[in-house]
């Protein structure tokens, strides 16, 4: 074999060739004592899922609320490869923070009740979002709403019910069709199926599966459940005590697993 | 021996009742609320001879802008002679020496309660609406200092999705009286419980309106020549009342606000909300000289 048919045979995957959509770099964030991450570095190329594993209190979650900027970090640079969005994220101020996370990243958090408006309808509260994205037609509104519900397979004759009303499945439901009623180029999803059972569970699973597929978003999500990170996971990162302990593709993750803390949780799943 | 022999007369502490540290920081306040045109400003709100709820925050603004040329109105759901209306008036004028009026046409200062009169008001007169409470986003942010980070961003939506809601459950805006309204292309303001009838008055008017919550201590105003655009969708636009063909059986005047009045028989009889107009009105057909002036509504359309 010749060096050239060599570097041809050893070209990168068409994936990794694209500058990737969201850059992380040395983010640190402590409350008090706690230090909740510690040097974290995350990338994340378009149209992939990353997982994010690790026992409770390894920093997931705040690593989202960083990805989502409800918080600044004591350090570090945050940047979404977005053609109006030059430099750090993290140096925008509140406003400009606020329409961005509305217009091009959407949420899902493990708790209904901090990602939705009980008090309001369901489709209200998607149509909230395209409010917030100036959207000003009753007819656009109601339609747009409807048609996010109908994406997240929400029962639409139950649309103008209020959320605290719904099951646990289908208010989970209704924080998705919010999360993507503006089209965002990355959706966060924190433990989307954590709490609810088996079968819901597959079901919610399958329904971030066809978006995924469909519409091929770009999707950060973290879980316990090492079985949701595999059906849903292109790349996996493993965090613990606030550090980024391991990551790599899904398959080698779970196949051959490096360190310690990461052989101990997948043989534990097995 | 009496009382009196041991007691000086009755003498004001101080011209307007209040002291002149306490009318100092209502000017201040109130030429802030003229230079951010709906804005809320916080203010001291002082102790005045009325309890709170009462209109105490418009009291305050009316007793800072008197004189004794001032000629004064006072209103509560538009009638002169409600038991409110006539004590505020008749304190508004003992500690200012301002005349009292029931003619609008006639008055400088207007001191109003959920009402704005039917006759345009002028560049040379100031209407003080009293509001019990002045925050919009109340009903969508029960945080009242989140409330004052969405007036800063702008962030308006959720005073939308109320609206919303109304349409989806009801099939149309329910929203009667405070009926939303965004001033100057900035601030989203209530209008205090005016009739949606009423808020179209504020837009581009020539007067200027201050708007004053005594218990919640926040004013805030509507200059002369202000845009003042009630809440709407594109595609579902702003009503007032469906009044406009409803005639006063008192004074015979057809297309302006009306107070509904139960009949015995089950129907029911309209009147004028705005009394003195009716008042002028009759007086006017039995040939007495009494002048109404331009409305803001003719035939119950906007002019
Ligand atoms: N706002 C805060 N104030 C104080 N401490 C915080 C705050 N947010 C997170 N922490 C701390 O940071 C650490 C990481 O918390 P985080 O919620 O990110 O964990 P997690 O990995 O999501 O855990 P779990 O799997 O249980 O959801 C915890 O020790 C937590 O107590
Ligand atoms: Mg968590």
């Amino acid at each position: 074999m010749t060096l050239a048919q060599h570097s041809l045979a050893l070209r990168a995957p068409q994936l990794m060739t694209t500058p990737p959509l969201l850059t992380m770099t040395g983010v640190s964030r402590r409350y008090g004592d706690v230090v909740a991450l510690r040097d974290v570095s995350a990338t994340v190329y378009p149209g992939e899922v990353l997982g994010i594993v690790g026992e409770s209190g390894s920093g997931k979650s705040t690593l989202l609320r960083m990805m989502n900027l409800e918080d600044t970090p004591d350090a570090g640079d945050y940047r979404l490869a977005l053609p109006d969005l030059p430099g750090n994220l993290f140096d925008l101020d509140r406003f400009a923070r606020r329409m961005l996370c509305a217009t091009r990243i959407g949420i899902v958090y493990q708790n209904p009740h901090l990602g939705l408006l009980m008090k309001h309808t369901s489709s209200g509260n998607v149509a909230e979002r395209l409010l917030i994205a100036g959207e000003r037609s009753f007819a656009a509104l109601r339609g747009r709403a409807r048609e996010a519900l109908d994406a997240s397979e929400f029962p639409l004759d139950r649309m103008d019910a209020r959320p605290i009303e719904l099951s646990g499945g289908m208010q989970q439901r209704v924080q998705l069709a919010k999360a993507i009623a503006l089209e965002p180029v990355l959706l966060l999803l924190d433990e989307p199926t954590t709490g609810l059972d088996v079968s819901v569970q597959a079901l919610v699973l399958d329904t971030l599966k066809r978006l995924q597929r469909d519409r091929a978003i770009t999707m950060v999500i973290v879980s316990h459940d090492l079985g949701v990170i595999r059906t849903m996971a292109d790349r996996v990162m493993v965090m613990r005590r606030g550090r980024v302990v391991e990551q790599g593709l899904a398959d080698q993750i779970f196949q051959d697993p490096q360190h310690d803390y990461t052989q101990q949780l997948v043989h534990a799943k097995l | 021996m009496t009382i009196a022999t041991l007691t000086k007369p009755w003498e004001a502490m101080s011209y307007g009742f209040l002291d002149a540290s306490a009318k100092r920081e209502l000017r201040r306040k109130m030429l802030k609320a003229i230079a951010v045109p709906g804005c809320q400003m916080p203010y001291a709100s002082r102790e005045v001879p009325m309890a709170r709820g009462w209109g105490t925050g418009g009291l305050q603004v009316t007793l800072t802008l008197l004189r004794p040329s001032s000629v004064v109105k006072v209103i509560d759901q538009g009638a002169d002679d409600s038991v409110n209306a006539a004590s505020i008036r008749s304190f508004l004028s003992k500690v200012s020496g301002a005349r009292e009026t029931w003619d609008t046409l006639e008055a400088t200062i207007l001191q109003s309660r959920h009402r704005i009169p039917e006759e345009r008001l002028r560049a040379d007169q100031v209407l003080v609406l009293q509001v019990p409470n002045p925050e919009p986003l109340r009903p969508v942010e029960p945080n009242m200092s989140v409330a004052r980070q969405m007036h800063a961003d702008a962030d308006y939506g959720r005073l939308w999705l109320i609206l919303y809601e109304q349409i989806v459950r009801s099939g149309r805006v329910m929203q009667g009286a405070a009926y939303p309204s965004l001033v100057n292309g900035r601030h989203v303001m209530t209008p205090s419980p005016i009739p949606r009838w009423d808020v179209p008055k504020l837009h581009m008017a020539q007067h200027l309106t201050f708007l004053s919550a005594g218990r919640e201590k926040r004013l805030y105003a509507v200059p002369p020549f202000t845009r003042v655009e009630p809440l709407v969708f594109s595609d579902v636009p702003f009503q007032v009342e469906d009044h406009a063909a409803l005639t006063c059986h008192r004074s015979g005047l057809t297309g302006y606000f009306m107070n509904e009045i139960p009949q015995g028989d089950g129907g029911s009889q309209f009147e004028l909300s705005d009394s003195n107009l009716g008042i002028k009105a009759i007086r006017q057909a039995e040939g007495a000289d009494a002048r109404i002036g331009p409305t803001w509504y003719e035939n119950g359309k906007t002019s």
